[in-house]
């Protein structure tokens, strides 16, 4: 058996985020599924692995609270190894036009999407730096990529997760890591629950693809990204969008 | 660990770590230079010596050290601090 990549997937309990670590594991690597809330489902999705032959573990992780990624990401070094693979995916959207927009959900925003994909990065730079292996993937959104009427914070917080990725691959590229962002459109899962159907007709209006993404669409490329085969792909913004903002 | 220990092994895993011959890392040796090192060598040092030490050192404490010397006397003064 090669080095094991040891993969930590936040917000894994289900979407992109549970899918992008079923594809890390079927592509040989020990995956943690970080959840908030969800353990059952967390656990799930670690039996699966298992089922399949893998490694695997659930984690409790809110990425926006320093001590709790501390905690996260000693827990999975001791069940799994060090952490190799890190994939910022846990997210946070609350639509809202900016004139009446509460500052407590830009602040929930902020502190998920942007201050935790930092915190975790920086607790996994380390053992990346020491290891001069690592993959960063961000999942951003195609609302980096063009503006978005009633998403201001979350267009605001995903577009500085590029500028994120950007300096990061700047800062370690030199040392056998890599960081990159997806940027998926319009995929159907828990988060976008809540997007009214008028807006979903609208998203879909100006997708070639004419449907919505599935979470295995985006977890493919996250899965890409992370493997040692993209090793010359480095601060890239990669649209999974079903052609969108093409 | 006396001084001398101290500096001795502060001075080998700076070479380690810079990939340089441990000659060269003597206490005056200034780290960008004389060492050739850039900041990301220098945090990759500093994570280094805490974990070999034990100790913590914040961003604020790293910006004074411009030498080898200083790196080995901040270390001394974790080590007197969190004794």
């Amino acid at each position: 058996m090669g080095e094991e990549r040891v993969a930590l997937v936040t917000g894994a309990s289900r979407g992109i985020g549970r899918a992008a670590g079923l594809a890390l594991a079927r592509a040989g690597s020990p995956v943690a599924f970080g959840y908030r809330s969800d353990p059952v489902n967390a656990e799930e999705a670690a039996a699966k692995v298992a089922a399949e032959g893998g490694r695997a573990m659930a984690v409790p992780i809110d990425v926006a609270d320093e001590a709790s990624v501390a905690a996260a990401f000693d827990r999975v070094e001791a069940g799994l190894g060090p952490v190799r693979v890190l994939v910022n995916n846990a997210g946070f959207s609350r639509d809202g036009l900016a004139v009446k927009y509460p500052t407590g959900a830009w602040d929930d925003t902020m502190d998920v999407n942007l201050r935790g994909a930092f915190l975790c990065s920086r607790r996994a730079l380390a053992g990346m730096l020491r290891a001069r292996w690592g993959r960063i993937v961000s999942v951003a959104s195609v609302a980096a990529l063009r503006g978005n009427a009633g998403q201001i914070a979350y267009s605001a917080s995903k577009s500085g997760l590029l500028g994120l990725t950007r300096s990061l691959a700047r800062e370690v590229g030199g040392r056998g890591i890599t960081a990159n962002a997806v940027c998926p459109g319009y995929v159907e899962t828990a988060m976008t629950e809540a997007t009214r159907q008028d807006n979903v007709r609208r998203y879909l209006d100006v997708t070639p693809a004419g449907r919505a993404g599935t979470p295995e669409e985006i977890a493919a490329v996250i899965a890409f990204l992370a493997s040692p085969e993209a090793s010359y792909v480095n601060g890239a913004v990669v649209p999974v969008d079903g052609g969108m903002t093409a | 660990m006396d001084k001398a220990e101290l500096q001795e092994k502060v001075c080998s895993i700076l070479a380690e770590q810079l990939a340089i011959p441990v000659e060269k890392v003597t206490p005056e040796a200034r780290f960008s230079e004389d060492l050739d090192a850039d900041s990301l060598d220098l945090v990759e040092a500093v994570l280094a010596l805490e974990e070999e030490f034990g100790v913590s050192i914040p961003e604020e404490e790293m910006e004074g050290v411009k030498t080898v010397g200083q790196a080995v006397d901040l270390v001394a003064t974790k080590l007197g601090a969190d004794a």
